[in-house]
C-alpha cells in the first residue's frame, strides 16, 4: 500500500467514525424530535370536551397516555415528576379524526412505487392497511401538529378495496399507531351513471356493467355468510369439519362479527338509494357511506336509515347544474335532517385541512357545535372508539391539543398536541424548511 | 314547401321551448356592460391604503369615481347597502384554466405561436361559481406541458358575455413556460425529443431565444429592404424574402419585453437556472408559477426583481414538490419578492380567501399583507395593477362585498361586482346557475370519487397537465382525462 492510497484509507476510516458520531444525530434531527412522555398537568385552560360543557380555566391531567382528571381549577393531588403546561390564553380539545384517508399508505403521488392503497384485483376484503402503514411518512408530522390526531387510512381499488385501520398519528411501528386495524371494510358502490365526462361507456354498458358489480356483490355476501356460520358451527362444536381456510373469506367473517364496518363508498342519487335498498337486506351488517355528495338530496332517506355517514365540504359541485354551495352546505343538510355525520378531508398530504372542512361546514348550516362533532366523537362513535377516542373525558386516551382560538379559524395557531400522553414535538418537514430557510443567509 | 313549413313549424318549438325554459330556471344575471353604483357605509379594505371604515365606494360607468365616507350622488343612482360588511377589491387569480377548451398543445417543446385566447369557453358555470368567492379576473394559462407553451388570456369573469367580451383589454400579453418534470415527461420521456432533462429544458429556451434574435434581425433588414425597394423599384433589386414567424416573433417579443412570462417551476435549481438566461438576454418582469421551493432561492429572487405565484400549502402530489413547505409564499415576502396564491384549481378558486389566510397561519405575515396576496399583488404579476387589485379613484369597479373580514372561515362572499355590475348576489342567487346558452350543453356529472382521483392521481401532474396525457398509451382512462 504506497501512502497515498494510505492516507485515502484513513480518510475513509474517519469518515466513518464522522459518520457514525454526527452524521446519526444529524439525522435524527432532521426527521423529527423525541416526544416528551410522562405526567403532565395543563392548567387555566378552557376546555371544549364536545360531550359535556366547556370548562373556563381548567385542569386536565394526563398520566399514562390517558385523561386522569378534568376538571375546574382544583389541583388534584399530584406527586412526582409533574411536568406543568400554562394554558391561560389556550382551548383543549380532542385531537380531530379524519375518517377516510391514504395517509401512512401513500407517500408522493406521481411515484407509483410510494403508493401503498391501491392493490391489484377486485375483492380485496383481506388486504389490511395497518400492515402497509409507513410510521416514517413525511405527511404524519404534517398532519398532526395541525391538531388531527387520529386517521384511518384506507384502501382504495377494486370493489372490494380492503380494510382501512384507524390509527394515531404517532408511532415507530403500526402497531404502536394501531387503535383498530379493521375499522372498516370499504367497497366501492358499482357506480349506475357516467363517472364524469371522460366515461365513454354507452347507457347499456353501464347499466350492463352495474347489474353485474351488484351481481358480484350479491354473491361475496352470500358467500362469505355461509362461509361464517359454517366456522360459527364449526367453533361451537355444532360441526365437525376442517374446511380450508380462505383469507377472503376469513375477513369478512369481521364484518359478520360486527367488529368491522362495511363502508361503501357511493355517491349519486340514485346509487345513494340502490345502497340504502341494499343495505336494509343485509341486517347482521353495520354500515358506513362515504363520500356521498349528493346525500343532501337523500337527507331523509339515509336519517331513517339510520346509516352514519362520511362527507367532506371542499370540492366542487358534482354537477353543473348544483348551487354553487352545495358542497359545503351537504354535511348540514345532512346533519339536521338527522344523519350521523363525520367529516373527512378524503386526502393524503392535506389531511391537515380537516378543521377548515369542519369550518366551512359550520358556516354554511352545519353550526359549530355540529361539525366540531363531526371531527371528534361522531367517528369515535361510528368506529366504535368513543370509549377511547373523540372527547375529553377521564379514561379517554390523552389524544388533545392546545390552540390559541377557534380551531376552525385559519388562522388560529396549535400551541402544543397530545397522542396516548406523548408531547408530540411542533416539528414537520414545513417548519424544518421554514426554520432554515426564512433567514437563509444571501451569499451562500 | 311541406319541408319550409315542417322547418318554420321546428323553429317556433324552438322558440317556444326557449322561452319556457327561460321562465322555468331562473336565470343569473350576465354582463350587459358597465355599471353605475354606489356602495354604501362598508368597512372599505383598499389593500393600498389601509381601511376606511363607515366609508361609500361610488363606481361611475365601472370606474371608481370616489372613496369617502356619506358621498352624494345623484338620487337615480343604485345604491348597495354594505353596512356591517366587508368591501374588498375583486380577487384576482395568477394561475387558472378555469373554462379552457383545451389546455396543452402538447405537441412540441415550443408553441409560442398558439394562444388561449382561442379555447375560452364563454359558458363554463365554473365562471359564476368562482365570481361566488369573489373572483373577479383570472390570468387564463396554457397547460405545462411544453418549456414555452401557448401565450395566456387574462380573463374578467363577465359572465354571460362572449369568449371577446370576457377579455381584460387593459392587460399586457403574457405567455406560460414550463421546466421540470413535466416538458421532460410529455416530450424526452413521451415523444423522445428533447428535453429530457432539466439541462435539456435550458437549451431549449436558449436555442430559441438565439433563433429568435437571429431571426429578428434578418427579418428587419429584409422588411427594410423592402420598404427601399418598394419605394424605388427601379434603382433597387428586390431582396430575397425572409418568411414571418410566428413562434419566433413572439419569443422576440418576449426578450424586447413585450410580453410577461409566467412560468411553472417547482425546484430552487430550475429557478435560478431561468433567473440566469433572462439575465443574460434581459428579460425582466417575470413570475414564477407554483415555485414550491422558490424559498430557498428567495434571496435571489428579490435581487432578480422576479414575482412568485405559489399554492398555500399544495405539496407531495409528485417528487419535485416533495421537499415544499407551506411557509413559502411567507419566507418569499420575508425576502422582498412580489408573491401572490393563486389556485390553479376549480375548486381552490372558490375560497382564496381562506387560502391567503393560510399564509397567516403559515408564517405568520399580516392580514393586509395576506389580502395583498390574493389582489395587488397579482395584479402587478399580470402587469394591470394600474386598473385593478385595489379599491382607488380610477380602477376598475372590481369588488367583493363580504359578511365579515375574509380571511376568517365564517366569512360569506355575498356579492361579486365586475365593472361595477353586480354580478353575484348570493340574496337573488339562481339556484341553478348555468347560462341559458349552456343548459342542454353542459350536463355534467362527476361523483366525489371521480373528483378524489383527481387529488390522488390526478394531482400528481399539478392542475396544468390537462391533454397531454393523451400522448401516453399506458395509464388509465381517467388518468388520462385528469391530467392537467
Amino acid at each position: 500500500m504506497n501512502s497515498k492510497k494510505q492516507t485515502r484509507f484513513q480518510f475513509c476510516g474517519w469518515m466513518v467514525v464522522l459518520t457514525f458520531l454526527f452524521g446519526f444525530t444529524t439525522l435524527q434531527a432532521q426527521i423529527v424530535e423525541k416526544p416528551e412522555y410522562g405526567t403532565f398537568i395543563i392548567e387555566n385552560v378552557d376546555i371544549y370536551p364536545v360531550t359535556a360543557e366547556v370548562i373556563k380555566g381548567g385542569v386536565v391531567v394526563i398520566q399514562d397516555g390517558i385523561i386522569e382528571y378534568v376538571g375546574s381549577n382544583v389541583k388534584p393531588d399530584l406527586t412526582g415528576d409533574v411536568k406543568r403546561i400554562d394554558g391561560s390564553g389556550y382551548r383543549l380539545y380532542p385531537g380531530f379524526i379524519d375518517s377516510e384517508t391514504q395517509l401512512g399508505l401513500n407517500e408522493i403521488g406521481a411515484v407509483a412505487v410510494t403508493i401503498d392503497a391501491a392493490e391489484v384485483g377486485s375483492v380485496n376484503p383481506e388486504m389490511i392497511a395497518q400492515t402497509a402503514i409507513n410510521p416514517g411518512s413525511v405527511s404524519i408530522p404534517v398532519t398532526r401538529v395541525d391538531g388531527v390526531t387520529n386517521v384511518v387510512a384506507s384502501p382504495v381499488s377494486g370493489l372490494v378495496s380492503g380494510t382501512g385501520s384507524l390509527i394515531d398519528l404517532y408511532g415507530y411501528t403500526p402497531e404502536a399507531m394501531s387503535v383498530d386495524q379493521r375499522a372498516g371494510v370499504y367497497i366501492n358502490w358499482p357506480s349506475s351513471g357516467k363517472r364524469g365526462w371522460w366515461d365513454s361507456r354507452s347507457d347499456s354498458d353501464i347499466e350492463k356493467d352495474y347489474k353485474e358489480a351488484l351481481d358480484q356483490i350479491n354473491e361475496l355476501f352470500n358467500d362469505a355468510r355461509a362461509y361464517h356460520a359454517m366456522w360459527e358451527a364449526i367453533e361451537s362444536g355444532d360441526l365437525d369439519a376442517q374446511p380450508a381456510v380462505n383469507a377472503k373469506m376469513d375477513a369478512m367473517r369481521h364484518l359478520f362479527t360486527q367488529e368491522a364496518r362495511l363502508v361503501v363508498r357511493v355517491n349519486r342519487e340514485k346509487d345513494i338509494l340502490a345502497a340504502i335498498d341494499w343495505a336494509n337486506e343485509q341486517d347482521d351488517l353495520s354500515f358506513v357511506f362515504s363520500g356521498v355528495s349528493e346525500g343532501w338530496r337523500v337527507a331523509e332517506q339515509l336519517a331513517e336509515a339510520e346509516i352514519p355517514v362520511i362527507a367532506t365540504a371542499l370540492v366542487t359541485t358534482s354537477r353543473s347544474s348544483d348551487h354553487y354551495a352545495r358542497p359545503y352546505q351537504n354535511a348540514g343538510l345532512m346533519a339536521n335532517a338527522g344523519v350521523h355525520v363525520s367529516l373527512s378531508t378524503f386526502n393524503t398530504e392535506n389531511v391537515r385541512n380537516l378543521p377548515f372542512h369542519a369550518g366551512y361546514a359550520a358556516t354554511y348550516g352545519m353550526g359549530v357545535e355540529e361539525a366540531l362533532k363531526a371531527v371528534t366523537i361522531n367517528p369515535a362513535e361510528m368506529w366504535g372508539v368513543a370509549d377511547k377516542l373523540g372527547s375529553i373525558e377521564v379514561g379517554k386516551h390523552a389524544n388533545l391539543f392546545l390552540v390559541d382560538g377557534d380551531p376552525f379559524e385559519t388562522t388560529s395557531n396549535i400551541k402544543d398536541v397530545f397522542i396516548r400522553g406523548y408531547r408530540i414535538p411542533m416539528v414537520s418537514r414545513h417548519t424544518q424548511l421554514n426554520e432554515e430557510f426564512l433567514n437563509r443567509d444571501a451569499t451562500n | 314547401m311541406t319541408k319550409q313549413l315542417s322547418n318554420v313549424v321546428k323553429g317556433i318549438f324552438i322558440m317556444v321551448l326557449m322561452v319556457s325554459y327561460g321562465h322555468t330556471f331562473a336565470q343569473p344575471t350576465t354582463y350587459s356592460g358597465p355599471q353605475t353604483v354606489l356602495i354604501k357605509n362598508g368597512l372599505v379594505k383598499t389593500i393600498t391604503q389601509g381601511d376606511l371604515p363607515n366609508t361609500d365606494v361610488y363606481i361611475v360607468n365601472g370606474v371608481i369615481q370616489e372613496i369617502g365616507q356619506n358621498l352624494s350622488v345623484p338620487s337615480n343612482v343604485s345604491v348597495i347597502d354594505a353596512t356591517d360588511k366587508v368591501v374588498m377589491p375583486g380577487i384576482i387569480d395568477a394561475h387558472s384554466h378555469l373554462n379552457t377548451v383545451s389546455t396543452n398543445e402538447a405537441t412540441s417543446p415550443v408553441t409560442a405561436e398558439i394562444t388561449i385566447k382561442e379555447s375560452i369557453d364563454p359558458n363554463d358555470v365554473a365562471m359564476y361559481h368562482a365570481l361566488a368567492g369573489g373572483v373577479t379576473t383570472i390570468n387564463l394559462m396554457h397547460g405545462s406541458a411544453n418549456v414555452i407553451g401557448a401565450r395566456n388570456a387574462t380573463l374578467k369573469l363577465r359572465y354571460g358575455a362572449d369568449q371577446f367580451g370576457l377579455q381584460f383589454q387593459e392587460a399586457p400579453q403574457t405567455i406560460k413556460f414550463a421546466l421540470g418534470e413535466n416538458p421532460t415527461r410529455v416530450h424526452g420521456q413521451g415523444t423522445g425529443v428533447q428535453p429530457r432533462t432539466r439541462m435539456g429544458v435550458e437549451r431549449v429556451i436558449r436555442d430559441i431565444f438565439d433563433d429568435a434574435i437571429e431571426y429578428d434581425r434578418k427579418r428587419q433588414e429584409y422588411l427594410s429592404q423592402k420598404a427601399a425597394y418598394e419605394r424605388r423599384p427601379n434603382r433597387v433589386s428586390p431582396p430575397v424574402p425572409v418568411a414571418k414567424n410566428l413562434r419566433l416573433e413572439v419569443i422576440s417579443d418576449i426578450i424586447k419585453g413585450n410580453i410577461l412570462v409566467h412560468c411553472h417551476s417547482y425546484r430552487a435549481d430550475e429557478i435560478v437556472m431561468l433567473v440566469n438566461v433572462f439575465k443574460d438576454y434581459g428579460v425582466e418582469n417575470y413570475t414564477f408559477q407554483h415555485a414550491n421551493e422558490a424559498f430557498k432561492v428567495a434571496p435571489e429572487l428579490a435581487e432578480a426583481g422576479a414575482n412568485a405565484s405559489v399554492f398555500s400549502d399544495w405539496w407531495a402530489y409528485k417528487f419535485e414538490v416533495y421537499y415544499s413547505t407551506a411557509y413559502n409564499a411567507a419566507i418569499l415576502h420575508e425576502n422582498g419578492v412580489n408573491t401572490s396564491i393563486n389556485s390553479d384549481s376549480n375548486e381552490l378558486i372558490r375560497h382564496l380567501n381562506h387560502e391567503a389566510a393560510k399564509v397567516v397561519r403559515y408564517g405568520g405575515i399580516s392580514a393586509d399583507d395576506a389580502l395583498a396576496m390574493i389582489t395587488i399583488n397579482p395584479a402587478k404579476q399580470l402587469g394591470i395593477d394600474e386598473y385593478v387589485g385595489s379599491l382607488e379613484i380610477g380602477k376598475h369597479g372590481d369588488v367583493s362585498i363580504w359578511s365579515a373580514d375574509p380571511l376568517s372561515i365564517y366569512a360569506i362572499n355575498e356579492m361579486t361586482l365586475v365593472d361595477g355590475q353586480v354580478l353575484f348576489d348570493r340574496a337573488a342567487d339562481a339556484a341553478d346557475a348555468r347560462l341559458d346558452r349552456a343548459i342542454n350543453y353542459d350536463q355534467s356529472y362527476k361523483d366525489l370519487q371521480a373528483q378524489v382521483s383527481e387529488e390522488v392521481r390526478g394531482r400528481q401532474d399539478d392542475a396544468c397537465m390537462e391533454d397531454a396525457f393523451i400522448l401516453f398509451e399506458s395509464g388509465s382512462q381517467m388518468e388520462q382525462a385528469h391530467n392537467h
